[in-house]
């Protein structure tokens, strides 16, 4: 790393901490922009990568919330009975099980979604381009349906999650914790990632898929390492906002396909997908703007976020990393042999 | 790759100033500013949830207009309006917990006003009990609510297992009368899969089993639904003696449509939510017979010096907004948890939210809507559901016998309308 | 489960209900299809909007048949309204994603089903609408297979659409450069084709298409600004199972999949019969899949 580099990194890293406890009463909000930013950085890795357009990557997110709920609840109690009593139940957690069965639900959600991932991709990477994308689509909306028909986990009535044992000031700072250390660790992840040999066949696929294979590449083991990746950390931080939102059931909290599944891929669009400053800084703006004005346009919201993925696509597709990677080639590195060399790198499927 | 970062720097800290900037650089609310009381609340706007969510905020609007009009709340000898800062939940409880931890934390908001919906409920109780800050909901009736025991949430409605139970219980009454037994009495059923009617139907469920009922048909509707032909297929094979629905407007559009469009004759139907939906204006004659439970009626005899007698309000409300036909509860009990807020003012003669607390706990107030009175869960344990019958377009009180108004028509024939009225 | 199915075995009469009200449904899912079909084709847009187009068709048609109009005359209007609304979107959005990669017309018609839903919720209230057709319904063996007079009109008129469509595919000049610019753009153009004003007519035309469904399902079933979602995976489901370019297999695979949610929805319980839809995609999906790795390709 350059020393500019180091800076600018430790300054994220200063911010990061500093900024909950100079702002006590934003610090959910600021939790959810380290989520964003996760959501954004995973979904790039299949997006942008690799070229492959998931539209249901938030079912790793559902599942994850799921695992960890499941684990939290079925480590002390009988978990159908829980569920079945719609939250009638009141349990008292101690601390120790609260810490531990949190604990072991983050672990078993990631890993679990990282398995569920490695299963599905069997299925869904035989398609291509757009077929990809309605694929993950059905596939996140038929997790939802079948989560809301499964009554051991409360069906469409939810689990109520274990309640944090301790003050609200120090609960939002223990989430903003976590978020932030699985936001940063997948960030160092995937930088480290994207310089090795693995980032480079991504790119291959990206570029052409067949070519790849060609050359000795085994491209579904690069698939599916690739996505089981992204929905490791998805499984993270979906166990992490399940506990943070108090109450989760399938259809709104756990697989949002049409906010968060959509915003992560607007997040990237708006950032510059294929980069690893795109995703952190699309999030960054979006989750910012969002804030800002979201809550003061009273029902118009999603028309502006549809308006914005419409104009986002059709006249600004290569995001703000894009744009001025296209504006300062050379202060990226990259070498201007002629106009044709940008025009044919962006056109690349 | 240096200027890189150094641009990515700058883009961040930019971003980093405006978030800070911004949101800590809006005070929009404090909780009482100048001779303002804020009250805060989260409300589904858009999203599955926008009809009743819209229902529920002009129930507010309707009583912070009155109160204001009627002379403010007076505290400690001050004359306050009072005033609702509204946020678009989107009908998402994820939504729901966020905006209420913005509500409370940025905007310094003291005193919330409930989401509409169970869910919705589930997740903001959570928020407002940690920041013990009171709430007073109207919108969310599951049972599950108040066995958490939050102290910090107050309900002024019933709970949702009284929704449809009080129908069954008239099932059982009727059939004695007709020289059966209760326990031969055959119930279909079809429940939305969330929150409210899962506790609707467990409500049902209990009641049934109190008089040895089964259950022939047991569906679950889905979020989105547009189509029960399939379960009324179901309906017409089996022949139950009585069809109850619950999936807010949706369910009971669409179950009331296509029950009469299939000529099915159940001899007593029963849904929730007939208001929001609208049921006489879109089937006319096809909506007769079909049992609807209320939390409120205009024809019950309560009374406030706010709103006046309940038929009072319901001709208030209909001038107020032109676009309604019938008074929806929803929009009712939202008034009197408004009624609520202003009443615990009145008598705390203060701010301070213990204080507002422990007030809101003694409550014991007449409204318009009915009684109100917190048992210790904070639900209203003083006030009664009714079940009213729509006969010949209008909503008649017919259960429990203590408040009707009108007898049962029975039984309801294929198409609408009943026995009594085909022999007129 | 066993007990559903119980029942259709000891009283049959109640699958002639199932597959008279799948089958007559069905047909209106074939004209969104359809729409879909002929777009996909033509310009290669995968139209994730289709749905919303359907369910805005609707609106439009409950609109007009609350100023007096009965919904069947207010076919035409919508129909018209729904061409132009076509033509606009096709000149703002989807003319300038055509050429792009294919990701880009899936994600900006994705991003145009979230304003038009949004839009619908705000113009016309979040309400469930109907609307009401005032004919009749029919019964069949005593009573115990009713069918409503509006289903079959709106059979009928489906079938007729698509032999009206067929027809002028076949005969008329406009059909003609359609199906010169869906087999191959580029020698249409060298043709003398205007391929430019092919696209605007193919997406226009889908419009007004999904507007008559819209106006049919309105009399049906019900209106609702965020229910378009499900007509767009159904006409996916269709066009995906039945390939493209084959109006038979669309007509097929539309009146099947009416009949196959009719039956979940009996067997399994309504809840199950719009997730049934999305079952099937994924399976029509690997179907097609399983067919072209035989020949080691990939669905693309």
């Amino acid at each position: 790393m350059s020393r500019n580099s180091i800076i600018l990194h430790c300054a994220i890293l200063a911010a990061g901490i500093v900024a909950p406890l100079l702002f006590p009463g934003l610090v959910f909000q600021f939790a959810m922009l380290w989520i964003m930013i996760l959501f954004a950085l995973t979904w790039d890795v299949l997006g942008g990568q690799m070229g492959y357009n998931s539209l249901g990557n938030i079912l790793f997110f559902g599942f994850g919330m799921y695992i960890c709920a499941i684990t939290q609840i079925g480590m002390f109690y009988n978990v159908a009975e829980y569920t079945a009593a719609f939250g009638a139940i009141k349990v008292d957690f101690t601390d120790q099980q609260y810490y531990v069965g949190l604990a072991l639900g983050l672990v078993l959600a990631a890993v679990a979604c990282a398995l569920v991932a490695a299963l599905l991709s069997w299925v869904l990477f035989g398609l291509r381009g757009p077929y990809f994308a309605i694929g993950t689509l059905g596939a996140a909306l038929a997790a939802a349906e079948l989560t809301g028909a499964w009554n051991y986990v409360g069906g469409g009535g939810g689990i109520s999650m274990p309640v944090f044992p301790g003050e609200p000031g120090v609960r939002s700072l223990f989430f903003y914790s976590l978020c932030m250390a699985a936001s940063i660790a997948c960030y160092f992840f995937l930088r480290w990632l994207y310089g090795t040999r693995f980032g480079l066949a991504l790119n291959a696929i990206r570029d052409d898929e067949d070519k790849a294979e060609a050359m000795g590449l085994h491209t579904n083991r690069y698939k599916m390492v690739a996505w089981s990746i992204s929905a490791f950390f998805l499984g993270i931080v979906g166990g992490l906002f399940g506990n943070m939102t108090g109450f989760i059931e399938p259809m709104e909290v756990a697989y949002p396909t049409l906010t968060f599944g959509i915003f992560m891929v607007a997040m990237t669009l708006l950032g510059g997908k294929g980069t690893l400053w795109g995703p952190v800084i699309g999030a960054t703006l979006f989750h910012v703007v969002k804030e800002v004005t979201w809550t003061y346009l009273l029902g118009w919201q999603y028309v502006a976020l549809g308006l914005l993925i419409i104009v986002n696509v059709v006249y600004f597709q290569q995001g703000i990393m894009g744009w001025m990677q296209e504006r300062w080639p050379q202060r990226f590195g990259l070498v201007v042999d002629s106009e044709g060399a940008v025009a044919s790198r962006e056109n690349a499927p | 790759m240096r200027p890189l970062f150094k641009r990515s720097a700058m883009a961040l800290a930019v971003g980093m100033a405006i978030t800070v900037g911004t949101l800590a650089g809006a005070p929009a609310y404090a909780k009482v500013d100048g001779d303002k009381i804020i009250l805060g609340s989260a409300i589904s706007l858009t999203g599955k949830y926008s009809q009743e969510g819209k229902n529920a905020r002009d129930g507010y609007d309707l009583a912070v207009k009155m109160i204001n009009d009627k002379g403010g709340v007076t505290v400690a000898g001050k004359v306050y309006k009072l005033e609702i800062a509204y946020y678009d939940d989107e009908s998402t409880p994820a939504r729901t917990a966020q905006l209420l931890e913005r509500l409370i934390n940025q905007d310094g908001i003291k005193y919330v006003l409930g989401p509409y919906s169970s869910g919705t409920t589930k997740a903001a109780a959570p928020v407002t009990e940690k920041y013990k800050i009171p709430m007073v909901e109207a919108e969310g009736a599951s049972r599950s609510l108040f066995s958490q025991g939050y102290r910090y949430m107050f309900a002024a409605l019933s709970t949702s297992e009284q929704y449809l139970a009080s129908a069954i219980a008239l099932a059982a009454e009727v059939a004695v009368k007709n020289g059966k037994k209760a326990s031969d009495v055959k119930v279909a059923m079809a429940f939305e899969n969330d929150p409210f009617s899962l506790d609707v139907r467990a409500g049902v469920l209990e009641e049934m089993k109190k008089f040895g009922m089964t259950a022939v048909i047991d569906d679950k509707l889905p979020r989105d639904l547009s189509d029960m032909t399939a379960t009324m297929t179901k309906v017409k094979a089996l022949k139950p003696d009585m069809l109850v629905v619950s999936g807010h407007t949706k369910g009971a559009t669409t179950a009331g449509r296509q029950l009469n469009e299939m000529n099915i004759a159940v001899p007593l139907v029963a849904f929730t939510h007939c208001e929001s939906a609208d049921l006489v204006d879109k089937f006319k004659k096809g909506a007769d017979g079909i049992l609807c439970p209320t939390q409120w009626a205009e024809t019950l005899s309560y009374k406030d010096p706010v709103f006046g007698s309940a038929s009072d309000y319901n001709a208030l409300f209909l001038k107020t907004y032109k676009d309604y036909d019938t008074v929806p509860y929803q929009a009712a009990q939202g008034s009197a948890a408004v009624l609520i807020w202003a009443d615990a003012f009145k008598r705390a003669q203060g701010f301070d939210t213990e204080k507002l607390r422990d007030t809101l706990a003694s409550t014991d107030l007449e409204t318009f809507y009915g009684h109100i009175k917190f048992g210790p869960a904070g639900n209203n344990i003083a006030k009664p559901m009714v079940l009213r019958q729509i006969q010949a377009g209008k909503y008649n009180v017919v259960a429990p016998s203590k408040w009707a108004s009108h007898k049962l028509d029975y039984p309801r024939m294929a198409g609408g309308g009943t026995m009594k009225q085909a022999s007129k | 489960m066993w007990d559903n199915i119980q029942i259709l075995v000891a009283a049959p009469v109640f699958n002639v209900q199932l597959l008279l009200n799948g089958l007559l449904i069905g047909a209106v899912f074939g004209l969104a299809a359809y729409g879909l079909a002929l777009v996909w084709g033509v310009t290669n847009v995968k139209n994730l909007a289709q749905g919303d187009f359907v369910m805005f068709g609707g609106y439009l048609g409950y609109e007009l048949s609350k100023h007096g109009l009965h919904p069947i005359f207010a076919l035409i209007p919508v129909a018209a309204v729904m061409y132009v609304f076509g033509w606009i979107v096709y000149k703002l959005v989807v003319s300038r994603v055509i050429q792009r990669e294919l990701f880009t017309s899936l994600l900006a018609t994705f991003g145009l089903a979230i304003v038009m839903q949004q839009s619908m919720n705000l113009l016309f209230g979040p309400e469930v609408r109907t609307v009401e057709s005032g004919f009749k319904t029919r019964e069949l063996f005593d009573g115990l297979v009713t069918v409503t007079d509006i289903r079959m009109i709106s059979f009928v008129l489906c079938g007729l659409l698509a032999l009206a469509l067929v027809l002028f595919m076949k005969k008329s000049r406009m059909g003609q450069a359609i199906r010169a610019t869906a087999q191959d753009a580029r020698a249409a153009r060298v043709m003398g084709v205007d391929t430019e004003r092919v696209y605007a007519f193919t997406f226009s035309l889908n419009a007004a298409i999904c507007g008559v469904a819209g106006v049919l399902i309105s009399m049906i079933w019900v209106l609702q600004p965020f229910y378009g979602i499900a007509y767009s995976v159904r006409a996916f489901v269709i066009v995906t199972a039945a390939g493209l370019g084959n109006l038979p297999g669309v007509i097929v695979m539309a009146l099947g999949l009416g009949a196959i949610e009719q039956y979940s929805g009996f067997v399994l319980g309504a809840q199950f019969q719009q997730a049934t839809v999305v079952g099937l995609l994924l399976i029509a999906l690997i179907w097609r899949r399983l067919l072209l790795q035989r020949h080691r390709q990939a669905l693309q």
